[in-house]
């Protein structure tokens, strides 16, 4: 059982609904950023989901591009990346972090030797946008074997036919993608969400998580109440691009905790 | 070497889109299905003898096709060595190659009921030849270009805007090509339904280089019958030479031509300012190592962590940090030479074509040429190069004046280009 399973578990006895927000590695440095990630299981966040800077982030919009840009500005890197998680592992054994990024710097750094240093900083899963199921010998089947979850996205465009190959391979949990877009784009709407997730939680008993396209407490709410939970990501990559200080970004978390916690 | 079918060059990809390790479909799960149903529907295609009907009347009529291969008699003469053909695709319809491939991925979105075209470009040639078949169909038709390239080609810029398309200046990352890739996929992720991504190069995830080559692949098929007329029935080039930056004229010239083992295959990719650790060039082959970027492995420039780099070349064309897959792959077999080219013997090239032939090439061939220029003193004159005329340079002469210090900034064309 990965801490993924055991937080799912712990959420479901409580009859909680589980709150994910994503955080660019090292933006805008690796100290605040740190500190930022640090704070996060105290701001009611159930699974970190962290990311790992990439120069060509196609499937990210503006907010998540240039934080990206400012951490490898900064002198990001994959390795400094599962440092940041390894530092954070030394104050918080229980929240589960999950990599999220493309896969280019992973099979840079070799598979073998990622999933060993990624288990060893007490990485729980992964989330590579660029590895759709049809190319699971590269990453996802060597890393469910070393014991870590890969995340699938599941998509709007993912219809009846292609689900259960999407489904195959995924341990942890689903993300389900609100929107057909980028990260950070158009609003999801928990009217046209709530009948994707149902198709789905038909085809599988994994937790699914709703993400893109949520931006505040109340959509955290609406969304979580159709789902397993939601994930927030460019709406506070936003409060940190704009200077705000730690102890703001992280009341700005609270509240969409305890938006999604209601749901 | 291939000597019977199972070992032959020609067979690749196979159903994972692999050209041995290279090339897949490296996406995200939205357009997943959308490459499904364009593979399958571009199986339909190939098969159907009425889509290759439509495609060769429109390559006749509205290209110009086939382009006349044509044999450079001054230029052999001067360089005193080989026989120098050259494959005048810089006479088609809109001065390149790019409107052979833009007319087959047109004619399948028409197929897939599609009615809104995105397209990356960098030197705006691909841009603008996408631009030029949605105009003659009545298709919506959006290009993105880097913002830099947007200031450097404003002559390709105004010609799209003509066509009818709208151009958009990327301005993420760092303005460039492979930017104007990142924000085109972007796009087609947003727009899923109404939307057809035509994809200017031989790379891409499957089925993309696959399905470029093909389209290219009409200059080494008239390349064959057109020596085999000039020369004597049978008679195959000794060396076939083209520039690469994705690889799309590259791999149509080469294509046919990669069971024949007495056709030496050679790519010239653009070396900058000189191909060492500073990364002034754009030699993905000779200078970078393999990478998953835009859909497909293949060879890219990259930093230690896996980062991708910004290429640098005079041709905009060339610009671009990564290479075809089916490239990549006929560099590790060894089956395909590639070698590196500066802009300082580009641009001797550029004009030595000029003066002995009256053809002024872009500047993309002109590095093609420029290794011509190399190897071609020391061969018999019996040996045939043909080499890849790829496009014309009328969209370069600002750029190569600026470098031999001719001063336009007084002309009227000259006071629109901004650099």
């Amino acid at each position: 059982m990965t801490r993924i399973d055991a937080k799912f578990a712990e959420l479901n006895a409580a009859g909680k609904k589980a709150f994910v927000t994503y955080v660019m590695a090292g933006d805008p440095d690796y100290d605040t950023s740190l500190e930022v990630v640090k704070g996060l299981p105290g701001a009611g966040v159930d699974i970190i989901e962290l990311g790992l800077p990439f120069t060509d982030p196609m499937a990210d919009g503006p907010t998540i591009q240039l934080a990206g840009q400012r951490a490898l500005d900064g002198g990001m890197t994959l390795e400094r990346t599962l440092q940041l998680a390894a530092d954070f592992r030394k104050t918080d054994d229980t929240t589960p972090i999950v990599l999220m990024g493309y896969y280019n710097p992973i099979y840079n750094r070799g598979v073998d030797t990622f999933l060993a240093d990624a288990k060893a900083a007490g990485i729980d899963g992964l989330i590579v946008v660029d590895l759709p199921p049809e190319e699971d010998e590269e990453l996802c089947i060597p890393a469910q074997k070393a014991g870590l979850n890969f995340i699938r996205l599941a998509t709007p465009t993912t219809d009846d036919a292609r689900l259960p190959k999407v489904l195959q391979n995924t341990s942890g949990f689903v993300y389900y993608v609100s929107i057909t877009g980028i990260t950070g784009a158009a609003e999801a709407e928990a009217g046209d969400v709530g009948p994707e997730v149902a198709r789905i939680k038909a085809a599988t008993d994994l937790p699914i998580i709703v993400g893109f396209g949520i931006n505040t407490p109340e959509k955290a709410e609406k969304i979580a109440s159709v789902a397993d939970g939601a994930v927030v990501g460019s709406a506070i990559v936003s409060q940190i691009a704009s200077g705000k200080s730690t102890e703001e970004v992280l009341a700005f978390v609270k509240s969409l905790a305890d938006g999604a916690h209601r749901g | 070497m291939a000597d019977d079918l199972f070992n032959s060059f020609m067979n690749g990809p196979d159903e994972q889109g692999r050209f041995g390790i290279f090339g897949g479909r490296f996406v995200s799960e939205t357009l997943m299905p959308l490459i499904l149903s364009l593979e399958e529907e571009y199986n339909r295609a190939k098969d159907d003898p009425s889509f290759w009907a439509e495609m060769r009347d429109l390559w006749t009529h509205y290209v110009g096709r086939p382009s006349p291969l044509y044999h450079a008699e001054r230029l052999s003469a001067e360089l005193g060595g080989a026989k120098i053909y050259m494959k005048r695709d810089e006479l088609n319809h809109t001065g390149a190659h790019k409107v052979n491939n833009v007319l087959g991925q047109i004619l399948l979105a028409r197929r897939m009921g599609k009615t809104r075209i995105i397209a990356e470009t960098g030197a705006g040639q691909h841009g603008v030849a996408t631009a030029t078949v949605c105009a003659k169909f009545g298709l919506k038709c959006v290009v993105y270009m880097g913002a830099h390239d947007v200031k450097r080609q404003a002559p390709n810029v105004f010609r799209m805007r003509l066509l009818g398309a709208e151009v958009i200046p990327v301005t993420s990352g760092r303005g460039t090509l492979k930017d104007a890739m990142n924000d085109a996929l972007r796009d087609w992720v947003t727009n899923v339904r109404d939307t057809f991504y035509c994809i200017g190069t031989a790379a891409g995830p499957h089925p993309y280089p696959a399905m470029v080559r093909d389209f290219q692949s009409v200059i080494g098929k008239e390349v064959r019958w057109q020596l085999a007329e000039q020369e004597g029935e049978g008679r195959l080039p000794d060396t076939v030479i083209a520039a690469i930056g994705g690889g799309s004229n590259a791999i149509g010239l080469f294509h046919p031509f990669l069971d024949d083992p007495s056709v030496k295959i050679i790519g010239v990719e653009a070396g900058g300012k000189g191909v060492d650790d500073r990364i002034q060039h754009c030699a993905s082959l000779t200078g970078g190592r393999p990478g998953v970027l835009h859909g497909n492995r293949t060879y890219l420039l990259q930093d230690e962590d896996g980062q991708i780099q910004e290429g640098y070349s005079i041709s905009a064309g060339l610009d671009y940090p990564g290479i075809g897959p089916e490239h990549s792959w006929l560099h590790d077999t060894g089956r395909a030479e590639y070698v590196s080219i500066t802009d300082k013997e580009a641009l001797e090239a550029f004009q030595v074509s000029c003066r002995t032939e009256g053809i002024i090439p872009a500047l993309e061939p002109s590095h093609a040429l420029a290794h011509v220029m190399k190897i071609a003193p020391d061969l018999p004159s019996d040996h045939i190069i043909v080499m890849n005329m790829c496009g014309r340079g009328d969209k370069d002469v600002y750029t190569v004046a600026k470098h031999l210090g001719f001063d336009m900034s007084d002309t009227e064309e000259g006071r629109t280009f901004e650099e």
